[in-house]
């Protein structure tokens, strides 16, 4: 019975996106404010309803109905709860219905935190959001039914969840990868509502930044979550594949951001207008292309384990609708735009456009490493593949770059530079950062030019940042004051280079200076890496609760001293007949040993894998500083309280010199 | 010139450099980092070339695996039920390696017709047939069907 309710559920709220598409746009071009009234509640009534398909499909998997085929499929009696519910998500149709409940969610958050916008500008968001809606409903309803019955053949158990999805990392990674993909559908709606009513101003650019930027910040965790996992349940220890799904969901980070840098210079300055239209179009147009490429079939990986051809072309058509009439719409509207601010070329604004080049760039380096393969497969001219070397080589010296940039641009000022001025206060900061450099090659012992590159970069980012930070907060009334006077959206912007510059030296270090040996190992062996002894003292049969393992016991020694005992498994889950390597990890904030067991070789002898991985959480918890810097800026102040027209025209933020001032709107 | 042109002509300049490098850059690294896919009776036929690393793939043949006994070097066989294919590996094998799964692995060929692999893939699902595997697989079986059609229409 609930599986039916769950379907009508599905289909209201597709009735209710398709009126929202329509009804408010209709109020917003014919001036009826009657008709504009309705996009609030048409856009709680399309949350409420996927809200409840979504419980009713979780309810389904917490009761163990296997009368529903995409329970059956996706999970199994013997699961404990939280598997069962993450599960939801764990396949094709379930995941597509958590896309169209984010999409409602961050529809709703629009109606709640945007009560303070033109009417006519919140009915053509939303009803642009709608038409979004529509789409994925469609799909999810035609293609993809999660209600699906398996009757009258119920099968008594279920298929079991694939066991790399049995795991913590997978319960988050999804959702906070969907909150980001789907958050750039909240950009890509205000650019398209600022192009139908001409309205490219400094208001709407500070209107999109708060939803671009925490768009940003949940994909920016979705990805760091993916990696993480990678890295301890599939990756036998490697963090970044340049897999193509992985690349999916770099191109949407990549091209995001670079919009919310051109969208700090069009709300700040006023200028790059079309520029930034453009890329909430791209970033959004990314973000369904890494949905078709990782749920069309057309890519084989972990991610992809039902395909049909039906959903992809659904998927691709859907794609191309959104682009050419988000472009078509583009080609007549953007002209309209007339830019009247000047900058200098060593202006902030400079510096920003070439963060954006460099950003496009690397979007279109991965987009191209990724896509080339699947069309000249698809025209049938060969079947290659383009591996890491290809990323390696385009992608680190676009980093580095951006790096070095980064850091040059941080003292730069809005509209003209000094270049004389720059240049001597650059000086001090480049030979600080070249001396820890030096430092820190001398402390991983060995210097490769690249190492060098990439620590340079990060070192740069890092004194730079704070060398800025105490040049703004310097007051009469002391340190501290001058600290706590600086705005959120500038610790933000802080927080966010400092985790960039945490990823770069983390993914620097981890991959210049880590060790990595597959050994062959008995009980009674021991084996080094780098300064670590790890010896291996057991090994013996285990019952999990819907699997059956081998059960490793290695100590690690450094100086002679015990550091830690490792308990790496080989697992048999019984439902599937599948084998799942669990390594294990001494983790540290400095460096992890890995070690993960092999195969079998003979009756006494396993091939065991132990590896030193230098600065690897780096990469992760850079992610996360700089998600946090995400966060605290859009808590800033200035997107909470309304700002009075005479306010507007004053000078909100003068700088600790005074020399140069910030003009709001 | 204008300042403002002569400015705007810089940074377009610029941009043209930039975009230079970068295509310059890419067209290099895809030329450099392209792996072609072949298949056993491909690579038996001499089709692929020596010491370029490329991708080989098919079903492990059974009974080929072959493991040194002091290391971790291990030899097998690759096949399409055509020809097979000697490949070399050091290193951990996947999961779900065995005889008679699909595997694709990626590496070199040697002078002597050794495929001597740096990776080897397989599935994490033992339904799963890496994609190339299984259309080198329908082709092999076509081309043995339509020898079998000639050599019977040429017995009549």
């Amino acid at each position: 019975m609930y599986p039916e309710l769950g379907q009508l559920a599905l289909i209201l709220a597709l009735l209710l996106a398709v009126l929202l598409s329509v009804v408010p746009l209709v109020g917003a071009l014919t001036g009826r404010d009657s008709l504009q009234a309705f996009a609030r509640p048409l856009a709680s009534g399309m949350f409420v309803f996927t809200g409840l398909a979504f419980a009713i499909l979780a309810h389904a998997f917490l009761v163990d109905d296997f009368s529903v085929a995409y329970v059956a499929n996706n999970s199994n009696s013997m699961l404990p709860w939280y598997y069962k519910f993450s599960a939801v998500w764990g396949g094709h149709e379930g995941s597509l219905l958590l896309w169209a409940l984010m999409l409602s969610g961050w529809t709703l958050a629009v109606t709640i935190f945007s009560r303070k916008l033109p009417s006519v500008m919140i009915s053509q968001v939303l009803s642009v959001l709608g038409m979004i809606a529509v789409g994925f409903f469609l799909f999810v309803i035609i293609t993809s039914n999660p209600f699906d019955r398996l009757l009258p053949n119920i099968p008594a158990d279920g298929r079991d969840l694939n066991p790399l999805l049995q795991d913590i990392g997978l319960i988050m990674h999804p959702p906070m990868l969907y909150m980001g993909y789907v958050g750039f559908s909240v950009a890509f709606a205000f650019a398209i509502a600022a192009l139908i009513n001409g309205r490219l101003d400094a208001a709407w650019a500070r209107w999109s930044r708060p939803w671009t930027t925490v768009a940003w910040a949940f994909l920016t965790v979705g990805i760091a979550l993916g990696s993480w996992w990678a890295y301890y349940e599939l990756g036998w220890g490697g963090w970044w594949f340049w897999d193509p799904v992985e690349n999916a969901s770099l191109l949407p980070w990549l091209s995001g951001t670079a919009l919310m840098h051109s969208l700090a210079v069009t709300e700040k300055r006023g200028v790059f207008k079309s520029w930034t239209v453009l890329l909430a179009i791209v970033s959004f147009a990314l973000s369904l292309l890494g949905t078709f490429l990782v749920r069309s079939g057309v890519l084989t990986s972990v991610h992809a384990f039902a395909s049909d051809p039906e959903r992809g072309s659904f998927l691709l058509m859907l794609l191309g609708i959104t682009v050419v009439a988000s472009l078509v719409l583009y080609a007549f509207r953007a002209p309209v735009v007339h830019v009247r601010s000047r900058y200098g070329s060593l202006s902030r604004e400079v510096f920003l456009l070439f963060n954006n080049v460099l950003l496009v760039s690397a979007t279109a380096l991965v987009g191209i490493g990724t896509l080339y393969p699947l069309v000249l497969d698809y025209l049938e001219m060969g079947k290659l593949s383009i591996g890491e070397p290809f990323f390696n080589t385009t992608f680190s010296p676009l980093a580095v770059a951006t790096g070095l940039l980064l850091g040059v641009g941080i003292f730069s000022r809005w509209k003209k530079t000094d270049g004389g001025w720059l240049a001597r206060k650059l000086l001090w900061p480049l030979a600080l950062s070249t001396a820890i450099t030096a430092a820190v090659m001398i402390g991983y012992g060995g210097f490769t030019p690249w190492a060098f590159l990439g620590v340079f970069a990060a070192v740069w980012v890092t004194v730079a940042t704070f060398w800025d930070l105490w040049d703004k907060s310097s007051s009469r009334n002391g340190r501290l004051y001058g600290l706590r006077r600086q705005s959120r959206s500038y610790w933000g912007m802080v927080l966010g280079h400092l985790g960039v510059a945490m990823v770069m030296a983390g993914a620097t270090i981890v991959s210049n200076y880590g060790i990595e040996r597959d050994v062959r190992m008995q009980p009674g062996d021991s084996a080094m890496v780098g300064d670590y002894r790890i010896v291996f003292t057991d090994i013996g049969q285990r019952e999990g609760p819907n699997y059956t393992s081998e059960y490793g016991s290695f100590d690690v020694y450094l100086d002679g001293k015990q550091v830690s005992e490792l308990h790496p498994e080989k697992r048999n889950y019984t439902v599937g007949m599948s084998m799942m390597t669990e390594a294990d990890i001494d983790a540290g904030l400095f460096r992890d040993v890995f070690v993960a067991i092999g195969e079998r070789i003979s009756d006494e002898a396993w091939a065991i894998r132990v590896q030193y991985k230098p600065l690897v959480r780096w990469l992760w918890l850079g992610a996360l500083v700089m998600a946090l810097g995400g966060f605290l800026a859009i808590a800033d102040k200035r997107y909470r309280i309304r700002v009075s027209k005479e306010k507007e025209a004053k000078v909100i933020q003068p700088d600790a010199s005074g020399k140069t001032a910030e003009v709001t709107s | 010139m204008h300042p403002i042109r002569k400015k705007r002509l810089i940074i377009v300049l610029f941009l043209m450099a930039g975009i230079a490098i970068a295509v310059g850059l890419t067209t290099y690294a895809l030329r450099q980092n392209i792996n072609l896919f072949y298949d056993p009776t491909q690579i038996a036929a001499g089709e692929a070339p020596t010491d370029v690393r490329i991708r080989a793939g098919g079903m492990v043949e059974e009974g080929s695996i072959q493991r040194e006994s002091d290391s971790l070097k291990v030899q097998f066989r690759v096949t399409d039920y055509s020809a097979s294919v000697p490949v070399q590996y050091d290193g951990i094998l996947p999961d779900l390696f065995a005889e008679g799964q699909g595997v694709v692995a990626m590496g070199r060929l040697n002078s002597e017709g050794l495929f001597v692999a740096d990776q080897v893939l397989a599935k994490h699902d033992e339904n799963y047939m890496p994609p190339e595997v299984a259309e080198s697989l329908e082709r092999a079986e076509k081309s043995r069907a339509d020898a079998e059609k000639a050599a019977q229409s040429a017995s009549y």
